[in-house]
């Protein structure tokens, strides 16, 4: 399973990419290859505060739904708005095209907390 | 939820963990929710054909002279009509008149008669009917000896006229008949819960492997895949059949589960639960099971979601999901009668937030 390394893993298999103040996040190949047939994405709403570990999204598979976990603090400044009509694509493309949404961050020092792909991978038993 | 060392595992499991199906928890078995992917293997039992194990149902065998009166009692449809080799769905009440199981009754002799049940109720209905029974009839619970396998689509003929024989093969829906395999009788039923023409096997659980692999070998050019619980879960509720623990248990009458059509309140035999029946029917439905579907784009309706109107409570789901077939959310609920007009929109709670739904005209798919 690919996971790539430039960016940090939550152990309820988000990832979170940095770019500044502003962080994109996703979930994994792992847990979307688990959750399998993505066919509904809840988006958060622009502009929602959550804090990091907090439910911010769900995915909805053919058999069930998943809560979606911020990685980190921040506030909701984008989402992407393609998963609407386009779920499948956290399937096909977790990592790119299948984004859910970026953050403000209000205390980057909480991507400590978060795992390096190699310590997300050991989390896999891989 | 029981660990995994208690489920129990069908003569299949060694196939299904060699084509790398994803397991999971079922009525107490540990079987395959998917192999491929729950969508492509839904597709495949609609243009083509599908593969599926069924070990885990259970097979009931009821004989003596009084088999036909006796069963006719408890059962809610007419045996009377039933020839040699043919079977109705049909519904096991209790006295008040709410579901111990619904199932399949097959006359394979003029006394003598086979009851499929579902797997999570074997226990339950072999007790029930122990209880009830009397001296002219004897019971058997032979669920352990067979095995299962459902082949479902509209290849599911072709790929059956080469597996076997000619004469050997059930020509009308839920007609059963014997046909050798390796030596060993195998009952073909024509039947399914996918909504699809298809056909039920089975047999004694030393030849289902090997059953299982030929089918799957004669299938291939047909388009025929394995398909498992996931994919069998989201074709039954597109034909709008119910799954007991759902739409159907002990508090839901088959009244309330939209099943007339199976009742037989004229036969000679008044079954166990008539009189429940015959006094909701006179006093009106106060509930009914409906089908569903999402207005718009919004998350696919989930088992136990509450479902309001004009602010308070008319109902919840039953059974929901996504539907391959209509690319949207579907579901079956039991509403309030004030709810269940055909029209009827309704809001869906889904994590704290409304969803519009709209009570629409059973079934959500029909071919057969």
């Amino acid at each position: 399973m690919n996971h790539p390394e430039n960016l940090l893993y939550a152990e309820s298999h988000e990832w979170l990419s940095i770019d500044g103040n502003t962080g994109t996040v996703g979930i994994t190949d792992h847990a979307q290859n688990a959750l399998s047939d993505v066919v509904f994405v809840e988006l958060p709403k622009i502009g929602k505060t959550v804090k990091q570990k907090d439910t911010a999204a769900a995915v909805e598979s053919v058999k069930a739904a998943s809560d979606i976990y911020s990685p980190i603090s921040g506030e909701i400044i984008e989402v992407n708005t393609k998963l609407s009509s386009n779920p499948e694509l956290v399937n096909s493309s977790p990592y790119t095209d299948g984004w859910i949404f970026k953050i403000k961050l209000s205390s980057p020092e909480e991507a400590g907390n978060l795992k390096n792909v190699k310590d997300y991978q050991a989390l896999l038993g891989k | 939820m029981p660990e995994t060392s208690d489920l129990r595992e069908t003569p299949l499991a060694p196939a299904h963990k060699a084509l790398g199906a994803r397991m999971v928890e079922f009525g107490g078995w540990n079987m395959p929710v998917s192999y491929t992917s729950i969508l492509d293997e839904h597709k495949a039992v609609r243009e083509k054909a599908g593969l599926f194990d069924i070990s885990h149902m259970g097979q009931l065998f009821v004989s003596g002279t009084g088999a036909e009166a006796w069963l006719n009692s408890l059962l809610t449809n007419d045996i009377r009509r039933l020839s040699v080799g043919h079977g109705q769905y049909t519904i096991l009440l209790n006295d008040g008149g709410g579901t111990v199981d619904d199932l399949i009754v097959y006359r394979l002799e003029e006394q003598r008669y086979l009851l499929l049940v579902n797997a999570s109720r074997i226990e339950d209905d072999y007790n029930w009917l122990d209880r009830k029974k009397n001296a002219n009839v004897s019971l058997e619970n032979l669920s352990a000896d067979f095995g299962g396998i459902a082949l479902q689509g509209p290849e599911a003929e072709t790929i059956l006229h080469k597996t076997f024989d000619e004469e050997k093969r059930p020509i009308k829906r839920n007609q059963l008949l014997f046909s050798p395999f390796k030596g060993i009788d195998v009952i073909i039923t024509r039947t399914g819960y996918t909504g699809e023409d298809g056909f039920e096997f089975f047999c004694s659980t030393e030849v289902l492997t090997d059953l299982w692999n030929k089918l799957l070998e004669e299938g291939k050019n047909y388009g025929l895949v394995p398909a498992g619980l996931g994919a069998r879960d989201t074709l039954r509720l597109e034909a709008c059949y119910p799954l007991y623990g759902h739409e159907l248990d002990s508090g839901i009458t088959p009244l309330e589960a939209g099943l007339q059509g199976f009742l037989c309140f004229d036969k000679p035999e008044k079954f166990t639960g008539i009189e429940a029946l015959r006094k909701q029917k006179q006093e009106g439905l106060t509930r009914k099971s409906v089908a569903l579907e999402v207005v718009g784009v919004g998350a696919p309706p989930r088992a136990q979601y509450p479902l309001m109107k004009d602010g308070l409570k008319v109902g919840e789901v039953t059974s929901g999901g996504h539907s391959p077939t209509l690319k949207k959310g579907i579901a079956l609920a039991l509403v309030e009668i004030s709810a269940s007009q055909v029209g009827t929109k309704l809001e869906m709670i889904v994590r704290e937030k409304p969803v519009t739904v709209q009570v629409i005209k059973k079934p959500f798919y029909r071919k057969l």
